[in-house]
């Protein structure tokens, strides 16, 4: 077994101050808005015991730095957001349906799916959206190569195998081309076809 | 048929059809062969079925202070889910608990010393 080189310097090493300022700002905004939902009215005091709680909580917890490159494209966040929730009803109900059905054992595979921009952002999102999304379930991520490890439910052939892993880069293109710097939607166009090299290693 | 009458409809079917979403979940868990193909049931049909009911509970109730803490719920439940699910499964992948035989291809178990190696301490190995 050969460890697959990262295709890119880890990205994730250093921020500029700049950057992890603006980290700072949309962790304490968050924080915030989930306190006034917490309390459910909008009122100054709410809001400040929401600044006093947030400050705490940063300095007690820092997060660890992610990096942002990009900026929301609303046009594509709006179909990404669309196809997760179709996505999302029609997985229910596949697996409802599954659940249901009499005598029929599913069966499935492991699949390795690599990333074409390997980003923490990036995998966090694309794992979280593929374990909402039919018949899919993350196993195991890889940082160091951006490779996710995906338990696919309910396929038939290794035809179906590919269409699935098809599936997934498709789904990274949309979350690319939702918050995505231009570098990665370039990466991301210039390698179309599924990169089958991880073939190789799993036979 | 006033607003708040269409509202109330609109709050049973997905408070009823969320709760039958989350007895198939209940079923699948109890029906599918392994415990990966459990967590599955875990992680889709239920946060849908949550969600049918958090919208059913924020129509019938309408008021901001309930709304607001529904909208929390959801979120949260869409946020964790997929990491809990991913967490039994990862806990739970190199053992007996995963029928191999249903599984047609996997490509995990070559990575996985490497990858153990890289996320934990190094621990004896029995």
């Amino acid at each position: 077994m050969t460890p697959a080189e990262p295709t890119e310097p880890p990205s994730n090493a250093t921020l500029t101050p700049a950057a992890r300022r603006r980290n700072r700002i949309t962790a304490v905004i968050f924080l915030v808005v989930v306190w006034m939902l917490l309390w459910g009215t909008l009122s100054w005091a709410n809001l400040i015991s929401g600044l006093v709680v947030a400050a705490v909580l940063l300095a007690v917890f820092p997060l660890p730095p992610v990096t942002f490159a990009g900026r929301i494209h609303p046009l594509g966040t709006a179909r990404f957001l669309l196809r997760f929730l179709s996505d999302l009803v029609v997985a229910s109900i596949q697996i409802a349906w599954m659940a249901l059905r009499p005598g029929h054992v599913p069966h499935s595979a492991i699949i390795a799916v690599r990333l074409r921009v390997n980003t923490d952002l990036n995998l966090t999102l694309a794992a979280e959206a593929l374990s909402l999304v039919p018949g899919s379930l993350i196993l195991e991520a890889d940082r160091t190569t951006g490779t996710l490890f995906i338990h696919v439910i309910n396929v038939d052939s290794l035809d179906e195998v590919e269409k699935f892993r098809r599936g997934v880069l498709e789904l990274e293109e949309r979350i690319v081309a939702a918050i995505g710097s231009p570098e990665e939607q370039r990466r991301v166009r210039e390698r179309p076809p599924p990169p089958l090299d991880l073939e190789g290693a799993a036979a | 048929m006033s607003l708040d009458a269409v509202l109330d409809i609109v709050a049973a079917v997905c408070l009823i059809s969320g709760a039958l979403l989350s007895l198939a979940a209940g079923m699948a868990l109890v029906r599918f062969p392994d415990l990966l193909a459990r967590m599955h049931a875990a992680a889709k049909p239920q946060v849908l079925g949550l969600l049918l009911v958090l919208l059913g509970c924020g129509l019938r109730l309408r008021t901001g202070v309930d709304i607001t803490t529904l909208v929390l719920i959801g979120v949260f439940q869409l946020a964790t889910a997929p990491v809990a699910a991913h967490m039994v499964g990862r806990a739970a992948y190199p053992h007996d608990d995963i029928r191999t035989d249903l599984l047609l291809t996997d490509e995990l178990a070559p990575h996985l010393d490497r990858l153990s190696a890289a996320t934990t301490t190094p621990t004896p190995t029995p």
